[in-house]
């Protein structure tokens, strides 16, 4: 009794395509526009440090705004509901305005070109090292992912072949990412946020319209008997929590300290964008101005997922129960299909593909400031001049496209491409952010425990995985990512400890601007250079500003 | 690094004109869509709504921000820091 098969192929005509060349004609133009201004290595990997807040700040979201984000959370708004503002709202929010008014004077007060350079200032050559390999192996790991992903949209939307989707779309994204390096990317990045805005709010306005309105909705979720994903508190259908006291600690702690901090904290991709704003006022804006967008869009993101479930015959087939052929990762597109007109169609088409180089664009330019710097330079090929370095920066964008063709094979080996970016998070990021925090706050750490830190957080994630994989640990994939990221942080911050009772740690002089502690209140707040003078231009203001706007809007759901 | 080499990015092209001539374009585009195929079984999809159209002409506002925007503080205005090489801003 299988329904008939539902078509996912979007009815795309000729005017749409005309929209998705002209988008695709912007991007490349905007790689060879930025050429221009590429002299210098740090112009390529850094943007020579001058970009505006607004632009590092909207290249934030937008970076973090991929397609896995797009698709991924709109099918969790379909599966779950309102709980589902939880990824944006306790999950990421008050992180972002940690990293911009806590810990970005030390980033880029630093003035550390990227990550694992701050992890060499505070600890050693050695930490340093750790990090940018696995930093390295990770981008491109996570390259393949949205690779992958992306062939599979274009194949599932347009009938391409995976064999086809995939090394075009890595062409694209080498190509401006080659000729601009990162402003190309950043600069992308923010046309993409203003394209994939283009796809979601006409997708939530019609969608809609089409159920009823919001009380059309309500009405609707009630009715197939899911109250409960109209309340984002207790939140139990998300955590699989039962007891709704555990589940709201399940939701504060674990998403809303481990996880989230430790990713929008220490994940370069994210980091590199305020670094290369164009003084520390900037710097320390961009996570705080990303917040903004962040708080809102999961009114375009989550909304239209829950309107999917109710409106699509497959999808509420599937929520009932009943056998069906569609998934919910397949919310968005089929909600695409069923709602959007001919020309309004080819925008969501070129949203759609934009947000998967976003997430790709990301990883790649990362990649190359990490490896540029920190592995050739510091590392295996010290002293050499800048314009050689710039071409090691450009040579690594061409292998690292072509290294993601190869990891998004690995990648098609898992069934859920959620699970494998997960545990790939809670190996590399929360022992990072272990280290960092305790570094930070605890000048005595010395640093031997970085790396020691590091490296044993990681094995004890690595650890998890595998029990849980081989069923020793009786949990779901998601509470073990969740519990190998919480291993990993515990176990690197009692290593770090234990090890820094025995080791020598650093003279105070060096630590200055490093830890807490040795850093005069002027320096953590703006530094010589910071014009901060008035209300939309002060990152406190402006944080306290995106934190009341969060309390609000769980209020107002 | 060195100082001077970094100034080259400072002169980067104007985003904001960028994103103004990717949504008058779509702006214009879905307008004319809004007003030509608003069959009733289109806008049925949406409820109603003539969604091309009011996409549209949200798109024309948006492009209209961006020049105003601009327009009312180029590039070079943004005072550069000190010391730093002047150039105008090289948009066309």
């Amino acid at each position: 009794m299988l329904v008939a098969a539902t078509d996912l192929r979007l009815n795309t005509t000729w005017i749409d395509y005309v929209l998705v060349a002209f988008y695709f004609v912007l991007v490349l133009g905007i790689g060879v526009l930025a050429r221009r201004s590429v002299s210098s290595s740090l112009d390529f990997l850094l943007s020579g440090r001058s970009l505006p807040a607004w632009v590092t700040g909207l290249a934030f979201i937008s970076a973090n705004l991929g397609a896995i984000e797009l698709i991924g959370m709109t099918a969790n708004g379909a599966q779950y509901g309102l709980p589902t503002v939880h990824y944006y709202w306790i999950g990421a929010i008050p992180a972002m305005v940690f990293l911009g008014i806590v810990m970005m004077p030390f980033y880029y007060g630093s003035k550390a070109r990227s990550v694992p350079e701050f992890l060499q200032k505070r600890f050693n050559h050695t930490t340093q090292r750790v990090n940018a390999v696995t930093f390295a192996l990770s981008s491109v790991l996570i390259a393949g992912v949205n690779l992958f992903a992306l062939g599979l949209v274009m194949e599932a939307l347009l009938g391409w072949s995976l064999a086809v989707a995939i090394p075009v779309a890595a062409l694209v994204v080498l190509s401006y990412t080659f000729l601009g390096g990162l402003s190309a990317a950043i600069y992308n990045e923010v046309l993409q946020f203003f394209v994939i805005l283009a796809l979601l709010i006409p997708l939530t306005v019609g969608g809609l319209a089409r159920v009823g309105g919001w009380t059309g909705l309500q009405e609707k979720i009630i009715a197939a008997g899911n109250e409960a994903e109209l309340h984002a508190w207790p939140g139990t259908p998300l955590t699989g929590i039962d007891n709704p006291f555990w589940s709201v600690v399940g939701i504060v702690f674990g998403l809303g300290f481990v996880l989230s901090f430790g990713y929008w904290t220490t994940n370069f991709a994210e980091v590199q964008r305020a670094l290369s704003a164009k003084d520390m006022s900037a710097a320390r804006r961009t996570p705080i101005i990303g917040a903004y967008p962040k708080a809102l869009i999961p009114l375009v993101i989550v909304v239209p997922g829950m309107i999917a479930a109710v409106l699509v015959p497959a999808l509420t087939a599937a929520k009932a129960g009943q056998p069906s052929d569609v998934t919910y990762n397949n919310a968005l597109s089929l909600l695409m299909n069923e709602v959007l007109p001919n020309g309004v169609l080819g925008v969501a088409l070129a949203g759609l593909l934009a947000a998967f180089m976003a997430g790709m664009a990301a990883n790649v330019s990362s990649l190359n400031t990490v490896f540029t710097y920190d592995i050739w330079q510091d590392w295996l090929h010290p002293g050499k001049d800048d314009r050689y370095y710039l071409q090691v920066g450009r040579a690594v964008t061409v292998i690292g496209c072509l290294l993601a063709i190869g990891t998004a094979a690995i990648a098609g080996s898992y069934s859920n491409l959620m699970d494998y970016i997960q545990s790939l998070f809670s190996f590399f990021n929360a022992p990072l952010f272990a280290i960092f925090i305790l570094g930070l706050f605890w000048k005595r750490m010395t640093g031997t425990a970085g790396w020691t830190g590091l490296i044993s957080g990681t094995i004890a994630a690595v650890i998890i995985d595998v029990l849980v994989r081989t069923g020793v640990l009786d949990l779901s994939s998601q509470a073990g990512s969740f519990v190998g990221a919480s291993a990993a942080f515990i176990v690197g911050v009692i290593v770090a400890v234990i090890v820094s009772m025995v080791t020598q740690p650093k003279p105070d002089s060096e630590l200055v601007g490093l830890t807490w502690s040795l850093t005069s209140k002027e320096d953590r707040s703006h530094g010589p250079d910071g014009a901060a003078t008035s209300v939309l231009t002060n990152p406190v203001a402006l944080g306290a500003g995106v934190i009341l706007l969060t309390i609000i809007l769980y209020i107002v759901v | 690094m060195s100082e001077k080499a970094s100034s080259a990015a400072a002169s980067l092209f104007d985003l904001r004109t960028v994103i103004a001539i990717l949504f008058a374009f779509y702006g214009v585009v879905l307008t004319i869509m809004g007003f030509v195929t608003a069959t009733p079984e289109n806008t049925a999809k949406s409820g109603g709504l003539n969604l091309n159209l009011w996409t549209g002409i949200g798109m024309l506002i948006l492009a209209a921000i961006f020049i105003v925007w601009a327009r009312a503080k180029p590039l070079g205005a943004d005072a550069p820091p000190p010391g730093d090489d002047d150039r105008p801003p090289t948009h066309h």
